[in-house]
């Protein structure tokens, strides 16, 4: 029961949502879609076109209708005034019943008479004074005869209006009335036609709502046709799209259809064309690089027999060194420590082209990096004290452990710290792991002569040394640094360095906890501590 | 004397130095500089050991080794320029007992040298078992209901070293001091394509092990009786 009751509120909840989400849709469809705008657009001129039109064509009809009707009513009437006079010529004045016979019987003899105008009635009007009697088939006819004909019709002008008239069944009829006045000797006399025109509304209706229907249809056809001509076009052009993005996301070989010979095939023939121009060049660019590539790691390969062999002989002539003259015996020291060298070299320029070939594996485990710290302080020792540097590592705090791949973890510490000993002029380099739920992280810190502005990018570039003047040191090769921030790289981690000119220097490694997961910040701060708030005190 | 080692090395410097090396620590060494004279130098000279460059004119190293192998349990160390994993997983599997990676030591290479031909020195007269195998030190001998299996002496030493101690359990580093002579930490990839080849010879099912048993996070140990 509970659990219906959940299902019910979470699926309004989900209605609910769907509905607020419908004009955001629709708004989001009238934006995106162009075959929506064409076809709205292209429904709504020809709606007004129609609508004009009709009203154009609706009032003209009705015009004519009208006019062809009140020249025929003008025309029953005037014939009916005649007969109308003629009548009341013959009459006895002396009698005045006799006058509202004649009325009555004048107005039975017009109202049979019929004639082309169609349907009518005939209202009389014997006036004397103020008063006038209507002569009329029923009363409410000659109530319904408006004032503001009257009033002209006395003033002695032959007048019609077009007024709403009860004909005595209820329903009130728009109606052509025509009234005269009766030129008589015994007295002012009026005559009034009234025609109701319902027969013409019945066909005018019938009229408007043919037009209305033909319109209506039209707007529909011209919007089907509006939308049939937009998918036409937006069609290719939406595989264009398509194919664009599949083509962005690297499969070159996606081409779109030619059809026909219209526009749309020239744009798609267009288009195939960049693509399959894109698609060489890029495969050119692809196999120059992997050439490239190829090349750097054939070199170090080939490199390494010869170098077999000149170590082998410098090994033999460095372990008989003794038994040397001096000269000799310092050149056989030299040729062994360089040979030394050029190996390292030799392995960075592998290691940084097996990079550049996008060849190189995480082999990431969970792994303790206060431990791996430890670890290369304890191999780096040695080093540390020949250049009179202590190596500090900040104490305490919990096992920071992170899935990491240790060897190129550990290259990159070794290389971190052997480089603030390099550069840490005797004083001690200092070294501190911390990590959250995130991130975990590794600080180095020199106290040397540090940075310029600038230097803290360029120290990442290959082969860049801090100061070409300055001895080379403990003999790096120039790619230790470059190696370690593809190594940063390849955990998805971060490698910066924060110096200032005679402050030292500190190199920051940053490395999500799980492989993965995209950095957003360090558990350590780049710029030591002490510093910060020193600058920002004074 | 204290060994024949046949050289195959398609570089006359390399080759040459290599002799020198060699005999300046007592070793008798033998040139062959191409695959396909490799198999009969090796029938000519009946090394104690081989050194076998990977990159050979001819045929490659790897079909060397297998030959070499197909018929002789004499130690195979490689020398190879390629440090990437596949090339040297490929060399062992293909039966290699140890490599060096150039450019390397002298000193570094006379080490491996020693350490396979030091195999089978001075053994003391003892049988031992593991899961249901019988081994006979002294007469470097493995045998399953008296079935003897053949081991090369690598996989024999990998296996006594299982079996001296059936309780502990061996981590690969331990291994790679033990069997290989290895002082600092190399390449456990050693011990993996080992174990496997040694598991191929002496389980009935390679695939559910019970002579040589995998400790999860931690390396092998011998299965019980």
């Amino acid at each position: 029961m509970q659990d219906l009751t959940a299902r019910v509120s979470s699926e309004l909840r989900d209605l609910r949502s769907r509905l607020r989400a419908v004009p955001v849709t629709l708004r989001q469809r009238w934006r995106r879609s162009l075959q929506l705008r064409v076809t709205a657009t292209t429904v709504l001129v020809c709606g007004i076109v129609v609508v004009v039109i009709g009203l154009i064509l609706l009032t003209q009809i009705r015009d004519q209708i009208l006019q062809v009707k009140t020249r025929a009513a003008i025309a029953q009437s005037q014939n009916g005034l005649r007969y109308a006079e003629s009548q009341l010529a013959a009459v006895d004045p002396i009698n005045g019943d006799d006058v509202r016979t004649t009325l009555d019987r004048t107005r039975q003899q017009l109202t049979e008479r019929g004639g082309p105008a169609g349907l009518f009635y005939v209202v009389l009007f014997a006036r004397s004074g103020a008063d006038s009697i209507p002569v009329a088939e029923f009363n409410a006819l000659a109530v319904s005869v408006p004032a503001s004909l009257r009033a002209e019709v006395q003033g002695g002008v032959q007048s019609y209006q077009l007024a709403t008239v009860d004909i005595g069944d209820g329903a009130p009829v728009t109606s052509l009335l025509v009234g005269s006045p009766i030129p008589s000797g015994i007295g002012d006399f009026e005559l009034y036609y009234l025609f109701p025109l319902d027969q013409e509304e019945t066909s005018l209706g019938l009229i408007q709502g043919t037009i209305v229907l033909s319109g209506l249809a039209l707007v529909v056809l011209v919007g089907a046709i509006g939308a049939a001509v937009a998918r036409r076009v937006v069609r290719p052009v939406r595989d264009a799209a398509r194919t664009a993005e599949r083509l962005a996301s690297g499969r070159l070989a996606e081409r779109m259809k030619v059809r026909g010979e219209d526009d749309l095939a020239v744009l798609a023939t267009s288009f195939n064309d960049m693509a399959a121009s894109l698609q060489l060049q890029i495969r050119q660019l692809e196999q120059l690089s992997r050439l490239q590539q190829r090349f750097t790691s054939d070199v170090s390969h080939e490199l390494r027999t010869p170098l077999t062999t000149v170590r082998m002989a410098a090994d033999l002539l460095y372990a008989s060194r003794g038994d040397f003259p001096a000269a000799v015996a310092r050149s056989t020291e030299l040729l062994q420590a360089e040979v030394n060298r050029f190996e390292a070299l030799l392995n960075d320029l592998l290691e940084i082209s097996r990079y550049d070939a996008g060849a190189a594996v995480l082999e990431a485990e969970r792994t303790d990096l206060r431990a791996l710290v430890d670890r290369v302080c304890m191999a780096t020792h040695s080093i540390a004290a020949r250049q009179g540097s202590e190596l500090v590592v900040a104490a305490g705090g919990p096992a920071v452990v992170a899935e990491v791949d240790p060897r190129r973890v550990e290259r990159i510490v070794r290389n971190l710290v052997i480089n603030a000993v390099e550069h840490g002029e005797g004083l001690p380099v200092e070294i501190a792991v911390a990590g959250d739920e995130h991130a975990a992280a590794i600080t180095v810190r020199d106290h040397g002569i540090g940075l310029r502005p600038g230097e803290a990018v360029q120290v990442f570039s290959r082969f860049w040394r801090a100061d070409p003047s300055r001895s080379k040191g403990l003999g790096g090769t120039g790619l230790g640094l470059s190696i370690s921030l593809e190594d940063a790289r390849v955990h998805g981690g971060w490698l910066q360095a924060w110096g200032e000119h005679g402050r030292g220097a500190q190199f920051r490694l940053t490395v999500p906890i799980r492989s993965g997961v995209e950095l957003t910040h360090s558990p350590l701060p780049l710029v030591p501590e002490p510093l910060v708030t020193a600058a920002e005190r004074s | 004397m204290r060994g024949r080692v046949l050289v195959v090395d398609d570089d006359p410097a390399l080759a040459e130095m290599l002799g020198i090396v060699l005999r300046g620590e007592g070793y008798e060494p033998s040139f062959v500089a191409d695959g396909i004279r490799a198999l009969s130098a090796f029938h000519d000279v009946r090394p104690d050991l081989v050194l076998l460059d990977l990159m050979l004119p001819g045929a490659s190293g790897i079909d060397v080794c297998r030959a070499i192998r197909a018929e002789s349990v004499v130690p195979i160390v490689m020398l190879t320029a390629k440090s990437d994993t596949i090339d040297i997983v490929l060399g062992l599997e293909s039966g290699a007992d140890d490599y060096v990676v150039k450019p390397f030591k002298a000193k570094e290479l006379i080490a491996r040298v020693r350490a396979q031909l030091r195999r089978g020195e001075s053994e003391q007269a003892e049988s031992l078992s593991i899961g249901d195998l019988v081994i006979d030190v002294l007469g470097h001998q493995v045998a399953r209901d008296g079935e003897p299996i053949g081991l090369t002496p690598l996989e024999f030493d990998l296996l006594v070293a299982l079996a001296r101690k059936p309780r502990q359990v061996f981590t690969r580093e331990a291994l790679l001091e033990q069997v290989w002579g290895y002082r600092h930490a190399a390449d456990t990839r050693l011990v993996n394509v080992h174990v496997q080849r040694l598991r191929s010879k002496v389980e009935l099912d390679p695939e559910n092990p019970t002579v040589v048993l995998t400790v999860r996070g931690v390396g092998y140990r011998a299965g019980s009786q």
